[in-house]
C-alpha cells in the first residue's frame, strides 16, 4: 500500500503502508462551535491552545485546523491559527478550508509538509487547489464529489476519486500524496451510507492504491449513542482499508476502536500502543520490576 | 512507557549496577543490550553460572512476578524471554564447558490432537529463564513421543499442555503409559492449559496443575526441592 508522508518542522507521520491508523484531531474548527468562533474572531486562542494540547495528549498523530468563521478574514485567521498550533505541538497539520485564499495563507506560514483539506472533483476546485498543493509540496485530501453533487452510487464516487488522482498526476502530484475521502453520509438518513463507504474503501485500496480518510462522526448524525456507532463504524472501515480519519481522539470509544484495530490488523508491534493505554495505571511502578526509571530504548 | 530515555554506557557501570541494568533490560525486552551486558560481565571475569543466576534468572524472576500480578502481559514476556534467550545463547556453551549445575531438566509438549503452543512455549521459556534445562518436543505429541523423549533426556519433570476439553483426557493416557512402563515415579508430572483445573490434575494422577507460566516455574522449583529433600532423607 502507498505511504503518504506528512511532516511538521520536526516530526514525520506516515499514513498507510501498514503503519498504525492516523487519528487527525477534528476539534480546532469553529463550525458549529459558536463560542469558539466568537473567541477566534476576537483574537482569543485559549480554546484552540487547549484543544491542540489535549488532542495530541490523547494520541492524535495529526491535527486538522479550520478557521471558517463567517464574515471573518479567513486567510489571516487560518494563517494565525496554523502558526499558533505549530508553536504548541509538533504534529503535522491538515489545513482545512473551502476558501482557496485561506488554504494558501495557511500553506505559506506552515513549516513542514502539510495535508491540504481539501480538493473535490469540481473543475474549478481542481484547477485552483492542485497548483497550490504542487507549489507548496503538500499532500491533499480528495473528496469524492463533483459539480453534480454527492452521488449515492459508489461507482460514480469511485470515478470522481480516479479523476482527481489523475488530475493530480497531471499537476505533478504523486498518487501517494492524494488521500481520498469517500464521503461519509449519515446512516440515519441514507440507509446504505456505511455499506457504500466500506465498498468504496476496498476499491480505493485495491484499484487506486491510495490512502483514505473521512469525517467519521458524520455516520452517526441524528442518532443516539453516536460514539458507539462511530467506534464500530471505524472498526469496520479500517478493516475495509481506511488508513486515517478526522475524528475526536478525546472520545474513548472511538479511540479504543482505533487502538483495537491497530492490534487486530497487526499494526501495533508487540501491542505496545494497546498496553500503554490499557495497562492498570501506575501498576508498572508498583511491580517487582519497579525502579528509579533508568529505562531507555524500547525493544523493536 | 516513559518517553524519557537516556542512553546508558554499560561499560561505565560497576558490577552491581551492571547486573541491575541487565535485569532492567531483560524486563524491557532489550535483546542487544542483554547480550552486551552478558559479554561485559564475561570480560570482567565473571563465572558464566554466576551471570546466569544473578543477572538472567533473577531478571526473569522479576518478569515472572509482574506477569503473574497482571502488570506485564504476554507480548512483553515474549520479548523478555527472547532477550533471555540471547543471553543464554552466549552462556550455554560456556556453562557446558564448566559443567555448571542446572536446577533441573524438563521435557515439555502439547498432547496429541492439540496444536496450541503459545502457552506451552511461554512456560518453556520461563522455565529456561529460571535456570531449567528445557527440551520442548512441540505439539501433537502422542504417548510414544513422550516416552521417547523421557528415555532420551531423563528429565526431572514432564510438562504436558492441552487447550481443548477434547484433548486434555490424553494426559491421563500418557500418565497411565508411564505407570505401565514403571517410570511414573522417575518424573514429576506437571500439567497446564486453559480448560484444566486442580481437580482434573488430581484425578488423572499428575503431580500438580499450573495455572500460568509463573506458577509453573514456582511449582517446578518447589517440587524439585521437595524431591531433593526426600532423596537426601532416604539416603541418610
Amino acid at each position: 500500500m502507498s505511504e503518504t508522508v506528512v511532516s511538521s518542522a520536526t516530526r514525520e507521520v506516515v499514513i498507510g503502508g501498514e503503519r498504525p491508523f492516523v487519528m487527525i484531531g477534528e476539534r480546532i474548527n469553529p463550525t458549529g462551535r459558536p463560542r469558539l468562533a466568537a473567541e477566534m474572531t476576537a483574537g482569543d486562542f485559549s480554546t484552540v491552545e487547549r484543544d491542540a494540547l489535549a488532542q495530541v495528549e490523547a494520541g492524535a498523530q495529526m491535527l486538522d485546523v479550520n478557521a471558517g468563521v463567517p464574515l471573518a478574514d479567513e486567510p489571516a485567521l487560518l494563517a494565525r491559527t496554523v502558526e499558533l498550533v505549530q508553536s504548541l505541538v509538533d504534529v503535522p497539520l491538515s489545513i482545512d478550508s473551502s476558501v482557496v485564499a485561506a488554504l494558501e495563507a495557511g500553506l505559506r506560514v506552515y513549516r513542514g509538509k502539510a495535508l491540504v483539506n481539501s480538493v473535490t472533483g469540481e473543475e474549478e476546485r481542481l484547477e485552483s487547489v492542485l497548483p497550490l498543493v504542487r507549489k507548496y509540496g503538500a499532500a491533499v485530501i480528495a473528496i469524492c464529489n463533483d459539480e453534480t453533487g454527492i452521488s449515492e452510487d459508489p461507482e460514480v464516487r469511485f470515478q470522481v476519486a480516479r479523476k482527481i488522482v489523475e488530475r493530480a498526476a497531471d499537476h505533478g502530484i504523486p498518487r501517494a500524496d492524494v488521500v481520498v475521502d469517500p464521503l461519509v453520509m449519515p446512516a440515519g438518513a441514507v440507509e446504505r451510507a456505511g455499506a457504500t463507504v466500506f465498498r468504496l474503501l476496498r476499491r480505493l485500496r485495491e484499484e487506486l492504491g491510495v490512502n483514505t480518510t473521512c469525517g467519521a462522526s458524520n455516520i452517526s448524525f441524528g442518532l443516539p449513542n453516536r460514539r458507539g456507532l462511530n467506534a464500530h463504524f471505524l472498526s469496520m472501515a479500517i478493516a475495509s482499508g481506511l488508513t486515517s480519519a478526522i475524528m475526536n481522539p478525546l472520545h474513548e470509544p472511538e479511540r479504543q476502536a482505533v487502538l483495537a484495530a491497530d492490534v487486530l490488523m497487526g499494526r501495533d508491534p508487540h501491542c505496545r500502543g494497546w498496553l500503554a493505554r490499557y495497562r492498570e495505571p501506575g501498576s508498572l511502578e508498583q511491580g517487582a520490576g519497579r525502579r528509579e526509571r533508568r529505562r531507555r530504548r524500547q525493544a523493536g | 512507557m516513559s518517553g524519557e530515555q537516556e542512553d546508558i554506557d554499560l561499560r561505565e557501570l560497576d558490577d552491581p549496577e551492571l547486573v541491575k541494568q541487565i535485569q532492567d533490560d531483560l524486563y524491557d525486552g532489550l535483546e542487544a543490550e542483554v547480550r552486551e551486558g552478558v559479554e561485559i560481565l564475561l570480560e570482567r571475569g565473571w563465572e558464566p553460572y554466576r551471570i546466569l543466576t544473578d543477572a538472567l534468572v533473577e531478571g526473569m524472576r522479576i518478569v515472572g512476578v509482574d506477569f503473574r500480578d497482571g502488570i506485564l502481559f504476554v507480548p512483553e514476556v515474549l520479548l523478555s524471554a527472547n532477550a533471555m534467550k540471547a543471553g543464554m545463547a552466549i552462556l550455554r556453551p560456556l556453562l557446558a564447558e564448566t559443567g555448571a549445575p542446572t536446577i533441573g531438566k524438563v521435557v515439555i509438549g502439547t498432547v496429541k490432537g492439540d496444536i496450541h503452543d503459545i502457552g506451552k512455549n511461554l512456560v518453556a521459556m520461563m522455565l529456561e529463564g529460571a535456570g531449567f534445562e528445557v527440551v520442548d518436543i512441540g505439539i501433537n505429541c502422542d504417548v510414544d513421543a513422550y516416552l521417547r523423549a523421557l528415555e532420551e533426556h531423563q528429565p526431572d519433570i514432564l510438562g504436558m499442555s492441552a487447550l481443548l476439553t477434547t484433548t486434555m483426557p490424553y494426559m491421563k493416557t500418557v500418565i497411565e503409559a508411564l505407570h505401565k512402563h514403571g517410570i511414573r515415579e522417575r518424573h514429576i508430572v506437571l500439567v497446564g492449559g486453559a480448560p484444566l483445573n486442580e481437580a482434573f490434575a488430581e484425578a488423572i494422577g499428575a503431580d500438580a496443575y499450573c495455572r500460568d507460566a509463573a506458577v509453573a516455574v514456582e511449582t517446578a522449583k518447589a517440587l524439585i526441592a521437595r524431591r531433593h529433600n526426600q532423596l537426601a532423607g532416604a539416603g541418610a
